[in-house]
């Protein structure tokens, strides 16, 4: 219960303001201002997880989203959520964490077999022990599952609320610590509209835990303070903190991740929407996004206390955590100094081991002012403890870092804390193709210079982003960037004004020291050398990779997945990059990174879904006629975007006898059925009949006015690809159906054409799907019901088969086409939207003497199957010609070009064995073939074997009394009388007769009717 | 996300337009011959350029024009945007 760890004094943490919370079911408390991290390390909780593979025990590593090890558990039921940061959690009273991926306990965890066996598993070694006999994987992979992953994703729909906004600003400063500061401030005092992006809850970056660092004569403090008071004061500055810039999608276009839980409080919580993305334009961008400590490469150097120095300085400066008594500093560059004096000056004992020669910084000189033991030359090779540091083994290194001798001293300490140097962060600079290059002073990757696209640069990063570690510097440079970047938006002059001056601090020279050597004779060798902390991932699993052959870094990560976790390597990547230059012996200059890939941090799949899901997920179109199908007991199937009356329930029907009593009413009544989803293009011009002819495959110029003809479009590889009536209403004016999913691709297709290749034809396209309301009237009374309706002659003769004519229904203009989708003898009656319930009204009133009876899309779908027309999409898929569809009748021979038609000669149309629509007839009458169910010609023939195709529509037909089906069969048509099995997914067969694919009225004597 | 500059409508966001792939593709005459080289480099063949890249792209919700742009594939900037009847003085042949 007592934070053993908590300093009395110091800190940005509220100490009157105690907040309790709990991880792995234990009660602890932290302050206002912890993240969970801090309050664990405050409790002395230092064993937070397993690692991946190894199941080693681990620790808080880092203090913010460079952290590997600390990955928890948050929250219960339906606010659960997995693998979330500890260092970047912030508490608040109540808070639930667990650790993952142990069992049965954190401390106890069976799991960790596999450390004692990790020789078995080096790196790729899923692909080489799994790979036989091949049908082991499906038992292999069964226990790989359960022992892999981290933690486990929430059983339960996410019950939170997501927003999303579009933003524009002149300047986006991505990060707010001392040069991000600056460089918003010299861009809004030149007008610029600047949006300061911070991913903490408080601006000021390293300058929060270096608070002794004197900015114009101020503590860092202070100056932070001032600097956002002037800010806040300005209009066109938005500040925006708990924000995370997650992605740089070019052009200046980022997204971000803003965390809006954290300001609100606990009671409210669940009443404001979690977090908001951000995507925001902007016409110059400042990445200001600080760096990234690195590592070192020693043995068994990811046991529990061992922690990143600068990290260990947040701890004990930002929230008073001093997580370790007796700390022993190991680094090759002078920054970690810092860490020394506020250590000791916080009451720790401390001693430094540097793997350079020697260092006369100015933090070097205030540790040894401070009385600090410093040992130069030496290096920790190897850790002591179990789930917690003991001590460090230590021995001399050579200068040039190649090998290590002498006897191994074991100094005690309970927190190793380490620093191989800084990798600026440069993710959102590369993401958006920025180049990079590797700079020997940092030993890191640092941006080329600016970037951006249009020929101009627009994006440049400075501070510790560009590689400066140096307060001074970095402000003067802060300072220009953000001046001349308001410059290039259209503000100001380009100069900066009252650039703030930090005080000047001399710097020993870095060293790089990519891994401390093995001992001489070491048994473990480089097996416990973890660079890849979260997928554990060690310097021998590196080492083998290269010498199996993987020389591309890019191979190399996905061999060792090093980088390939859910903090995407950013304490590992430079470290790989150096250990393979190291073995290689490639210069680093030689090298680069792998390609940086947005997300910056993990971001939840409900932000990016916004509100955007459930009603909202897509919009929904209804016909004019939608109220009076929900009054009648329509339920709606969405086709596309459309809703359609599926079938109509009457009181006590179940759906099986509603569809049974729709398709006999239409067989033996009339039905009618609402299909003003159809796509409807309205096709003008005087070379409009020439356009069709090219379009379609069969003859278009001399249809008559007043006549319908159906028409079959294919793409250019010869393959199906929409099919309707079309209508010629005037020597230069047509009227188009498309099938209802596909109007829109449809009419994009015909414009490409008319605008790109056939810019000689003077056509004009319309859509007018939404402008016509079509009532289907359908079956052997429809004729008979219509003729008493209409004041035009509608009789045989007078409106035959496949035609229209035009004149007044109930008092507003119909056009009637005699055509129809079900067999029977059909009226498709269009009319203007506006009206399309008044005439759908007007028919149910006047059919109650005929039995008239409205029918949903699976009635439709029955009739059509019955007399064997195909829906594109369902009884072709893509690769289907008009031929393998028997359709060759529409096919024309003497017409010329039209699309589609040059690829019948290539070998895979003309030559190569094709699939046919056959109709299938199960022996069983009552046995239904499953939709999809792929095909073989013998009985239970063994898996795994070739299949002969599959079962693309399957009905039982009322009319009939029996299933019928319909699917694309190889040589199907030169099976027909034969018997072949549709296949189950338990295996089983079902015997089925192939046929041709229609299975009432044959001779389409009805439809002609 | 790109910004493209309809010759029509001016510069507006990627999600108005939708991608039509390259440009400049001349469609051969229909010709009836197992051996069609022109029709098979039509159908399947793109150039996939590292560099300035010539490509369509049509205004969907806009004006609902074709137009043609050269985008250079590395950088992502779009060099030149024209007509579909226009030639761009951009050289596509250009070192990256």
């Amino acid at each position: 219960m007592n934070q053993k760890n908590r300093l009395t004094t110091g800190g940005e943490v509220d100490r009157s303001q105690k907040l309790n919370f709990t991880f792995d079911g234990k009660t602890y408390s932290g302050f206002a201002g912890d993240t969970l991290a801090s309050a664990l390390l405050a409790n002395g909780v230092s064993l937070v997880g397993r690692s991946f593979k190894y199941h080693r025990p681990r620790g808080i590593m880092a203090a913010g989203v460079e952290e590997p090890n600390a990955l928890v558990e948050i929250g219960e039921g339906a606010y659960h959520e997995p693998n979330q940061q500890a260092t970047t959690v912030p508490l608040h009273e109540g808070l639930v964490a667990r650790s993952q991926h142990r069992w049965p306990s954190l401390a106890f965890d069976v799991g960790v077999v596999s450390d004692k066996l990790s020789r078995l598993f080096p790196a790729g070694f899923y692909y080489k022990t799994f790979m036989w006999p091949v049908r082991g994987w499906r038992f292999y992979e069964y226990f790989i599952r359960k022992a892999a992953g981290l933690g486990a994703c929430p059983d339960q729909p996410d019950p939170d609320t997501y927003d999303q906004r579009f933003a524009h600003f002149d300047v986006l400063v991505v990060g707010g610590g001392a040069a991000g500061l600056e460089a918003a401030v010299q861009a809004a005092r030149n007008g610029a509209r600047v949006c300061l992006a911070e991913q903490s809850d408080k601006p000021g970056g390293q300058l929060l835990h270096h608070p002794d660092q004197a900015i114009d004569g101020l503590a860092a403090a202070v100056w932070i303070e001032r600097t956002l008071e002037e800010l806040t004061a300005l209009d066109n500055v938005t500040i925006l903190r708990y924000t995370t810039v997650a992605g740089n999608y070019g052009h200046n276009y980022l997204t971000a991740i803003q965390h809006l839980r954290a300001a609100v409080s606990s009671r409210l919580q669940k009443h404001h929407p979690r977090q908001r993305l951000w995507k925001i334009r902007t016409k110059q961008i400042i990445f200001a996004t600080g760096a990234h400590e690195r590592p070192l490469m020693f043995g068994n150097n990811d046991r529990p206390g061992v922690m990143l120095a600068d990290s260990v300085s947040t701890y004990i400066n930002r929230y008073g955590v001093l997580p370790g008594r007796c700390i022993l500093i190991f680094t090759n560059n002078d920054s970690a100094y810092r860490l020394a004096v506020y250590a000791a000056r916080a009451g720790a004992e401390v001693r430094v081991t540097d793997s350079r020669d020697g260092s006369d910084g100015h933090w070097v000189d205030q540790a040894r002012a401070a009385g600090i033991r410093i040992d130069f030359g030496k290096a920790v090779v190897n850790t002591t403890g179990r789930r917690k540091v003991t001590g460090a083994k230590v021995m001399s290194i050579s200068s040039d870092g190649r090998t290590v001798d002498g006897t191994a001293e074991t100094i005690s300490c309970d927190l190793i804390a380490i620093s191989g140097g800084w990798s600026p962060v440069i993710h959102l600079h590369a993401q958006g193709r920025g180049a990079l290059t590797y700079d020997d002073n940092t030993g890191a990757f640092v941006a080329a210079g600016e970037s951006g696209v249009s020929g101009e640069a627009s994006s440049i990063c400075v501070g510790a982003a560009r590689g400066c570690l140096d307060f001074r510097v970095s402000l003067e440079q802060a300072a220009r960037a953000g001046a001349a970047a308001a410059l290039k938006a259209g503000f100001g002059k380009g100069e900066a004004t009252r650039i703030s001056v930090a005080e000047a601090m001399e710097t020993g020279a870095y060293s790089p020291l990519w891994l401390v050597p093995a001992p001489k004779g070491s048994r473990e060798g480089y097996r416990k050398y973890f660079h890849e902390f979260q997928n554990d991932s060690t310097v021998a699993d590196i080492q083998l990779a290269m010498r199996e052959g993987f020389d591309s870094v890019e191979h190399l990560k996905r061999y060792t997945t090093t980088g390939m976790a859910t903090d995407q390597g950013k304490t590992s990547n430079v470290n790989a990059l150096g250990i393979v230059a190291l073995h290689s012996g490639q210069d680093m200059k030689e090298m680069a990174p792998t390609t940086y890939r947005p997300p910056f941090t993990p971001v939840t799949l409900g932000t990016i879904a916004g509100r955007q899901h459930g009603a909202l997920f897509s919009p929904e179109r209804k016909t004019p006629m939608h109220d009076w199908h929900l009054e009648h007991g329509a339920v709606f199937e969405k086709v596309g975007d459309w809703l359609r009356p599926w079938w109509y329930l009457k009181p006590g029907e179940d759906e099986q006898a509603a569809v049974v009593r729709e398709c006999m009413a239409v067989r033996n009544d009339v039905g009618m059925m609402d299909a003003s989803t159809l796509g409807k293009i309205d096709v003008r011009g005087p070379d409009a009949a020439e356009f069709l002819n090219r379009v379609y495959t069969n003859a278009w110029l001399k249809l008559a006015v007043g006549k319908c003809r159906y028409g079959l479009m294919l793409n250019e590889q010869g393959y199906v690809f929409d099919d309707g009536v079309t209508t010629r209403i005037g020597e230069n004016h047509f009227h188009m159906t498309t099938t209802s999913g596909g109007a829109p691709r449809v009419m994009t297709w015909l414009e490409d054409w008319l605008q790109t290749e056939w810019t000689d034809l003077d056509v004009h396209l319309t859509s007018v799907s939404e402008q016509w309301a079509v009532i289907s009237l359908s079956g052997p009374k429809a004729r008979d019901l219509l003729a008493n309706l209409v004041d035009f002659d509608i009789s045989r003769e007078a409106l035959p088969f496949m035609s229209m004519k035009a004149g007044t229904m109930a008092g507003v203009p119909v056009r009637i086409f005699r055509i129809g989708f079900t067999g029977e003898s059909s009226f498709e009656i269009n009319v203007a939207s506006r009206h399309g319930l008044h005439i759908w009204k007007t028919l149910a009133k006047a059919g109650d003497d005929y039995g008239l009876t409205p029918y949903g899309t699976e009635t439709t779908h029955i009739l059509r199957a019955e007399r064997g027309f195909i829906i594109v999409g369902q009884d072709t898929d893509g690769t289907t010609t008009p031929m393998d569809l028997g359709m060759d009748w529409i096919v024309s021979k003497t017409k010329g070009d039209f699309l589609g038609r040059s690829a019948f000669s290539l070998p895979v149309i003309a030559e190569q064995t094709r699939k046919h629509l056959v109709g299938l007839l199960p022996k069983e009458k009552a046995k239904l073939l499953p939709q999809g169910a792929h095909v073989t010609m013998k009985r239970n023939q063994p898996f795994p074997c070739s299949t002969l195709g599959y079962v693309t529509s399957s009905y039982d037909s009322p009319i009939l009394g029996r299933s019928i089906a319909m699917g694309l069969i190889e040589n199907g048509r030169d099976l027909i009388g034969q018997s072949i099995f549709a296949r189950n997914l338990d295996g089983s067969s079902i015997e089925m007769k192939v046929c041709q694919p229609v299975f009432y009225d044959k001779t389409g004597e009805k439809s002609h009717a | 996300m790109f910004q493209i500059e309809c010759p029509y409508c001016g510069k507006r966001e990627l999600t108005e337009y939708s991608y039509g792939g390259e440009a400049n593709l001349s469609r051969p005459a229909p010709v009836d011959a197992e051996e069609n080289q022109a029709l098979t480099d039509y159908l399947f063949s793109r150039s996939n350029k590292r560099g300035i890249h010539f490509e369509r792209w049509f205004h969907v919700f806009g004006c609902r024009k074709w137009f043609n742009v050269a985008r250079n594939t590395i950088t992502n900037e779009f060099v030149d945007t024209f007509l579909v009847v226009e030639k761009s003085p951009v050289d596509d042949q250009a070192k990256p």
